[in-house]
């Protein structure tokens, strides 16, 4: 299997790829620093993964995605599986005093998401078999007062996918949007750790699955799918008051 | 990591910390400046010490668990390099299926290598393998100075034998390189034959250990009589079936997992002697020989998460010493006798005999011997009390009690058992310390129950 992951260095992603590299598949690791790529290189390749490749680039830099993903693909020689899983949490507060932050948290996390996925899915239609993951969020299910630029971008990810995954059904190529709830990963380990933290290897590995079995939404832990349609539910007149 | 009020905590859950400040590191070359930290420093993996070794109550914990990447494996010697958070479990997920076991395991997988390397931990092949120390080829251990030093026998020598069994206080071991063991299958030869004496044990270790790789007792103390005490002697060995290497293992699910702190009450004499009486008569033959895979001969206990909790909230004392042979038999008598007397039922007793092999470590404490290890429930001073008479008659035998499980030994006591601490004190980073530390060393108060 020829695996191409975006954000391979963070918490979430690296537990998917060890599930990748025990099936001795070929991986093409992006990410921005060089040092924490060729650690999680080296891990991935004692996992059993059969090639390892980095390479050294930070996606917000919307230009470089046609050449980043045709090295991609000439180097493993094609691609069964684009994993798009970097990003930043943004800072709503400083957000909100700057609308030049908001558009760089919205390009991180929402354009170059959809950058990628536009190059990538002419060539996943035209090979007409494959699986696009990409790593959304609950956040993006409804806009709250405490992270709304985030979910901005997120449900813009969502959306976008769920038109992909409408576009590519007949060409038999497979759209996963997944959604995590809280994770314990460095991205998170300012915040306050609670009960509904969940561990990045579950959410890694429940991503494979996600991938191997084909689905369309998951959310990670699956109890986030029953809070989230609660959430969705609450009329806006109630929902605006609410301290979330 | 087990924490209660979001402070780590050890498997013992006695004594709980109060305060301590957590560190986390996720990157083994994104540290924290530790000289930096205006309070005493100690790593922190798993919590799966009993008492208070791998706490720091009032100071910091390094949370090195998050270090868990895998180095590099070099499959003709069987070399492994990984970072010091990475789980006994985690490594034999990746190396059983190439036909490669850790060369010592102790009682559970669900430790760090760094901890295993702390407190040189042992297990049911002492007697042919000694102690994890013995197979460590070096590792890269941080001061608080922000010094790296690579540690092995031939470089930085002594630290390499302070830090092993050195209870994480000479300096945070960030990666380590162990040899392990070539195996065919992940089979195990088995054998469990029931005994009713002390005298039975020793006859049967004897003759075990020349032909078994792996040797390990349960015991019944409560039983008494002029035997002493009953138990299951279980041996075994790799299976060498070249067949069985193909056989898919069958991954152990974890479905049990004690989901509350139960009563206090529950573990008690009544209810041992009703487990033991049980468990021992389940054997119904008295010798049983079956093929098992490994997990279930290694680690039966990792099959309940959180089996701890069966201790209630009050948490438990592990109290495990080793007397000598010479004295062997006549402390055991005392002790076992004393435990009868004092009601405390242990419900998991475990009784061996160690080998002769010497570990590098400065405080190991595995020597040649028979070791016995009891778990005592939390019932206050009464409790304390009997430990405290064990110390004695392990002392008068000229035996010694195991740190890496202690929560309670005095420090007159610790620095009887370990006269050497004088010497492994040099090499303890100026800037850590340990909850135990502070209680053997200093004399700090021992925590009211």
């Amino acid at each position: 299997m020829k695996v191409v992951i975006i954000g391979a260095s963070s918490a979430i992603a690296h537990e998917t790829a060890k599930c990748f590299a025990r099936d001795g598949a070929d991986l093409f690791l992006v990410g921005r620093s060089d040092e924490k790529l060729a650690v999680v290189a080296d891990d991935l390749r004692v996992r059993g993964a059969k090639n390892v490749t980095t390479h050294v680039q930070d996606v917000a830099d919307l230009d470089s995605h046609e050449d980043l993903l045709q090295q991609a693909i000439t180097v493993l020689g094609g691609m069964d599986v684009l994993y798009i899983a970097h990003g930043t949490l943004s800072d709503q507060q400083k957000s909100e005093r700057s609308v030049a932050e908001t558009l760089k948290e919205l390009n991180t996390n929402g354009l170059s998401v959809i950058s990628l996925l536009t190059i990538a899915a002419n060539y996943f239609e035209q090979q007409r078999h494959g699986c696009i993951a990409v790593i959304s969020s609950v956040a993006g299910d409804r806009g709250r007062k405490s992270n709304y630029v985030y979910g901005t971008a997120k449900a813009a990810v969502s959306t976008f996918l769920q038109g992909l995954r409408n576009r590519l059904a007949s060409s038999g190529v497979t759209v996963v949007t997944v959604k995590p709830g809280f994770v314990a990963t460095p991205m998170t380990a300012h915040l306050k750790q609670g009960p509904l933290f969940a561990d990045a290897q579950k959410v890694g590995e429940g991503i494979y699955n996600a991938i191997q079995k084909k689905k369309d939404i998951v959310y990670l832990p699956g109890f986030w799918r029953v809070i989230m349609f609660v959430i969705k539910s609450i009329p806006e007149g109630i929902f605006k008051k609410l301290p979330l | 990591m087990g924490s209660v009020n979001n402070n780590p905590q050890s498997w013992g859950r006695y004594p709980t910390v109060k305060s301590s400040q957590v560190i986390p590191v996720f990157w083994r070359d994104e540290l924290p400046d530790l000289a930096s930290f205006d309070k005493s420093i100690l790593p922190y993996g798993y919590g799966r010490s009993y008492g208070d070794s791998c706490l720091n109550d009032g100071g910091v914990s390094v949370d090195v668990s998050r270090l868990k990447n895998f180095i590099a494996f070099d499959e003709e010697q069987g070399l492994l390099r990984c970072e010091a958070g990475v789980s006994l479990a985690e490594v034999l997920e990746m190396s059983v299926p190439r036909g490669w076991f850790v060369p010592v395991t102790p009682g559970t997988k669900f430790v760090t290598v760094g901890g295993a390397i702390a407190n040189d931990v042992h297990g049911k092949n002492h007697h042919r393998a000694g102690t994890f120390g013995r197979h460590v080829t070096r590792f890269e251990l941080l001061r608080s100075n922000g010094e790296h030093l690579i540690c092995s026998p031939s470089e930085n020598a002594e630290l390499f034998r302070a830090t092993i069994g050195g209870l994480g206080l000479t300096g945070i071991i960030l990666w380590a390189e162990f040899r392990l063991k070539p195996i065919t299958n992940p089979y195990i030869d088995m054998e469990s034959i029931r005994f009713d004496s002390l005298d039975e044990f020793m006859t049967l270790s004897a003759e075990s250990d020349k032909d078994f790789e792996y040797t390990v007792s349960w015991v019944d103390l409560l039983i008494g009589g002029p035997g002493l005490c009953r138990g299951k002697f279980m041996r075994g060995n790799n299976n060498h079936s070249r067949e069985l290497a193909t056989k898919p293992l069958k991954k152990r699910r974890l479905p049990l997992a004690v989901p509350i702190d139960f009563p206090s009450f529950v573990l008690n004499t009544y209810t041992v002697k009703a487990f033991n009486e049980l468990y021992y008569h389940v054997q119904r033959e008295k010798f049983v020989s079956k093929v098992v895979s490994y997990e279930p001969f290694f680690y039966p206990l990792d099959a309940i998460h959180t089996w701890n909790r069966m201790y209630g909230r009050k948490g438990f004392f592990q109290y495990q010493f080793v007397v000598p042979f010479e004295t062997g038999h006549d402390a055991m008598r005392d002790i076992l006798r004393r435990i009868q007397r004092s009601g405390e039922g242990s419900f998991l007793t475990v009784l061996k005999q160690f080998g002769t092999l010497k570990s590098p470590g400065m405080l190991s404490f595995p020597r040649p011997g028979l070791t016995l290890a009891l778990d005592f429930t939390n019932n206050g001073q009464k409790t304390m009390q009997l430990m405290n008479d064990l110390d004695h008659i392990v002392e008068q035998s000229n035996g010694v009690v195991y740190p890496a499980k202690d929560a309670r030994m005095s420090p007159e006591m610790f620095q009887k058992f370990y006269p050497q601490w004088k010497e492994f004190e040099q090499y303890i980073d100026p800037q850590f310390s340990s909850s135990f530390w502070r209680r053997v060393t200093e004399g700090a108060s021992i925590p009211t129950i």
